[in-house]
């Protein structure tokens, strides 16, 4: 909550500089007012990310130094009040504690950083890794690349593909991946990497079906190597389904979602 | 330069030496491979060079030949391009631009070739199986190529030594700068042969015999490679004169050599963007034909593996973008009348941040596991929407058409329309640039509900509106502008050293941006020298972490920069 605080303070900040015509001012205090509305975003969706976080910062404080380093008038006054606190007689009582400030700062950021966590490091991960060429499936090869829905084809039993694809679905994987397909199921939260929503542009939606096969026939350890981190529960399901089957229940996934499988043309 | 007489025969003398020069450094390679070869024992595939490592040295001299390579090719087509302008304008500065740059190729081609000789040197050495191959295959192109060098040099030297001499025929000095290029141009096309082969091989069959030259030449990367290389190498040659103009500023003494200088970073800067703005779309080619020839390896290229080296090129495209316009807003201060203008700057900044951002938003990110619990899914519900090509591709755009209103500003700035209908082409202009932009935002949302593949013609639909309000504005401001009025003047070389920093800036970013890519072309070949038809089977055969391969990069980077310092500063000392 305490975001908003921050929020506030830093917009009174900026106005009075701007008012007062003190361009480093204002330049810190947009900075903060940035930074504290980022940080208070996390009150309606959840928070972005710390990586994410950086970059935008940093992007943010590049913007506001070349915003007010275009005309050199303002510039000038962007530097004054620094190098006043370098130079200026009257400012020696600042100074020194400034000074101290600064190597004490980076101190507390050395210990912050070297300091033994208790959560594991943050991880990228490659939510979709390239397929490889083919894979096996119960001692089949099967090519992923071109690799269409059989049953697709099949237009009269479609519906009934589907539906029987739905059963499937609420068996095996609803549990995890949600009974609105969000990812969101009863085991979800137990998961790390979470499992994947099926809704959304982002996911089967962008896949072609043969991908989408693949995926389901060999699970979380059938990634390759630079899926990191490699611990997807999302399990082997040729083990438990037949070929039939898989195909019946990414009919269904789609269906369900209103997405369609990508195609190359 | 006392000893530039003016009688024809000196440059021929010139050019004779640069003769020699290169088959000097040509025979000293041969013998080298030769007593190299009898020293260490025929009949390997592979030799690992101590320490370094043999792919690493191949790695470093490439990538530093290429540079250099890509700076000889793009002077030459700034040279003569503002060499052009200058005869058809009468304007001195010009001609003094174009022949002041002429003045680094000569030194930086020996510096090349030298590099030249050692890769030839290091490839037969350290990995001789594949050389021999590539050699069988392509020894015709390569005494083409020679033949071509030996070309270019030869106009290289004519074209800078007879400039006095046909001071009274430019026309004629034009056409050797001319004939330099096509020189240029076809040293591209055929060492693009040999590369583009390495990726998308074709007309050999599975055991690597040749079965057709032309194919094996014409393959599915040669064209679109030698395209985006083309144009890179204009956009990489216009930021490198920008930044020589930057360091000549800074170090500049008087006004009348800042003027100049500050001018001379202008014009880089300016042909550097022209080349820019249309090297997405070759890169988009490229892609395409990547796909075509190999979808596996098109995924690879865009998903998987290199997918942190696309956030590492998203990061420097948007620092380009920035750095150039905030150039043009820095260089709008010197320029009387620019008053009128400078209100918009701030939107223009506020445009390009807030494009940057989305540009840079990854569409997998980086979480601890509080993060990702708390997102709940693999993509976050407001960032995720960023990360998806749809709203990249729009916010690039956006960067684009933003960098060019800094431009149309900046041009506008001294002058003001005397047509009578001024005010109603202006409106124009302002309804032409809502509608495109209004048409690229809703392409844009709309991708979000189509499947990939429309999405796909979605984005060619946005670069046509793009081009078209590009060309529809430009005409309209030819007319507006014809017979305007002067307001003030251009104060040459009032201008803060930050700008002249910007450039300096643009050219390394730029310079860097070229190892990237050109690491993601070479990378998606993995574990092939060529792919699909020599594995490598080398103990270096893997690809190495991002970490690892971006810090050889950077370093050939800035050996490439030494190198050219050491050029510029040697530049300077022949002045005196
Ligand atoms: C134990 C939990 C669990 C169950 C049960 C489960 N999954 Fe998964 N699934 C995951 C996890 C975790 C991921 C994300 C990690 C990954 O990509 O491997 C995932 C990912 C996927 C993906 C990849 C989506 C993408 O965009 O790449 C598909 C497709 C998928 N699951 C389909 C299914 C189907 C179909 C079933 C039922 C037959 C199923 N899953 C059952 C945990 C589960």
């Amino acid at each position: 909550m305490w975001w908003i605080g921050a929020l506030l303070l830093s917009l009174v900040v900026a106005v009075v500089a701007a008012l007062r015509r003190s361009p480093l001012f204002t330049a810190i205090g947009l900075f903060f007012l940035f930074f504290s509305f980022l940080r208070s975003l996390s009150l309606i969706i959840p928070p972005i990310p710390a990586f994410v976080l950086r970059w935008y910062l940093l992007l943010a404080g590049v913007a506001l130094l070349l915003y007010f380093s275009i005309r050199e008038e303002t510039f000038e006054r962007f530097k004054a009040p620094l190098i006043a606190l370098l130079v200026e007689r009257e400012m020696r009582f600042l100074r020194v504690p400034v000074f101290l400030l600064f190597p004490l700062a980076m101190a507390y950021m050395a210990y912050a950083y070297t300091k033994p966590a208790l959560s594991p490091p943050a991880e990228s991960r490659t939510i979709h890794p390239e397929p490889p060429v083919e894979f096996s499936f119960r001692g089949k090869r099967i090519k992923v690349l071109g690799l269409e829905n059989p049953l697709r084809k099949d237009r009269a039993n479609l519906a009934r593909y589907i539906a029987e694809g739905k059963e499937i679905y609420y068996r095996n994987c609803v549990f995890c991946h949600g009974d609105l397909w969000d990812g969101k199921g009863i085991f979800a939260h137990g998961f790390n990497p979470a499992p994947l929503p099926f809704r959304g542009t982002d996911t089967i939606a962008q896949l072609p079906e043969g991908y989408v096969f693949w995926r389901v026939s060999t699970g979380g350890p059938g990634l390759p190597p630079n899926a990191t981190p490699w611990s997807s529960a999302m399990p082997v399901w040729q083990d438990m389904l037949s070929e039939k089957e898989i195909w019946k229940v990414i009919l269904y996934i789609y269906d369900a979602t209103g997405n369609k499988p990508r195609t190359w043309e | 330069m006392t000893s530039e007489g003016s009688a024809l025969g000196y440059p021929f003398l010139k050019a004779l030496k640069g003769v020699v020069k290169i088959l000097a450094i040509l025979a000293i390679s041969y013998l080298a491979i030769y007593l190299l070869n009898a020293l260490l024992g025929d009949g390997v595939d592979y030799r690992n060079l101590p320490i370094l490592g043999s792919r690493n040295l191949i790695w470093l001299v490439a990538q530093v030949h290429l540079l250099l390579g890509a700076f000889l090719l793009g002077v030459p087509m700034f040279a003569v391009t503002v060499e052009l302008i200058g005869w058809k304008k009468g304007d001195g500065r010009f001609d003094r631009l174009a022949h002041d740059f002429t003045r680094l190729f000569t030194l930086t081609g020996t510096i090349a070739a030298i590099l030249g000789g050692i890769l030839l040197v290091s490839l037969f050495i350290l990995y001789p199986g594949f050389s021999g191959y590539m050699r069988s295959i392509y020894s015709p192109t390569w005494h083409l190529y020679i033949g071509l060098v030996l070309g270019e040099v030869i106009s290289m030297y004519l074209y800078y030594y007879s400039w006095k001499a046909l001071e009274g025929r430019k026309g004629m000095h034009i056409l050797l700068g001319i004939i330099l290029n096509l020189f240029g141009i076809a040293i591209v096309f055929v060492t693009d042969i040999w590369v583009a082969f390495m990726m998308t091989p074709g007309g050999v069959d599975e055991k690597g015999n040749l079965v057709s030259m032309w194919d094996a030449i014409n393959t599915y990367a040669w064209m679109p490679l030698n395209i985006h290389r083309l144009i890179a190498n204009v956009a990489f040659g216009g930021s490198i004169a920008a930044a020589y103009g930057a360091y000549r500023f800074l170090s500049a003494g008087d006004d009348e050599r800042r003027a100049y200088y500050d001018w001379m970073g202008y014009i880089g800067n300016f042909i550097a963007m022209v080349g820019l703005i249309p090297l997405p779309f070759a890169g988009y080619l490229l892609a395409m034909e990547i796909y075509a020839f190999n979808e596996q390896m098109g995924i690879s290229m865009m998903g998987g593996t290199f997918s942190w080296l696309w956030f590492m090129q998203a990061v420097i495209i948007g620092a380009i973008f920035l750095a150039a316009n905030y150039y043009l807003w820095t260089a709008m201060e010197k320029i009387e009348g620019a008053e009128r203008y400078r209100g918009y700057r701030k939107y223009l900044l506020l445009v390009i941040v807030v494009c940057y951002g989305v540009w840079l938003t990854p569409h997998s990110l980086v979480a601890t596991v509080e993060e990702a619990r708390a997102l709940g899914g693999a993509f976050h519900p407001v960032l995720g929407v960023f990360g998806v090509m749809a709203a990249k591709i729009t916010a690039v755009f956006f960067l684009i058409m933003a960098t060019f209103l800094s431009f149309m500003l900046y041009r506008r700035s001294d002058k003001r329309p005397t047509v009578s209908w001024a005010g109603k082409g202006n409106l124009l202009q302002v309804l032409l640039l809502i509608l495109s932009a209004g048409a690229i935002i809703f392409l844009g949302v709309y991708g979000y509900f189509v499947p990939a593949a429309v999405r796909i013609r979605m984005s060619m639909a946005q670069v046509v509106i793009v081009f078209i309000f590009m060309v529809l504005f430009l005409i309209i401001e030819y007319f507006l502008y014809r017979n305007a009025e002067a307001v003030g003047r251009i104060r040459w070389g009032d201008m803060p050293g930050r700008s002249q920093y910007a450039l300096i800036f643009l050219a390394i970013t730029f310079t860097w941006l070229m190892g990237l890519m050109g690491y993601i072309r070479s990378g998606i070949r993995k574990f092939w020298h060529i792919y699909g038809v020599m594995p490598d089977r080398s103990p270096q055969a893997y690809l190495p972490a991002h970490g690892v391969s971006t810090f050889i990069i950077s370093i050939a980077i800035l050996i490439f920069f030494l190198l050219i310092s050491l050029v510029f500063w040697m530049a300077r000392e022949g002045r005196h």
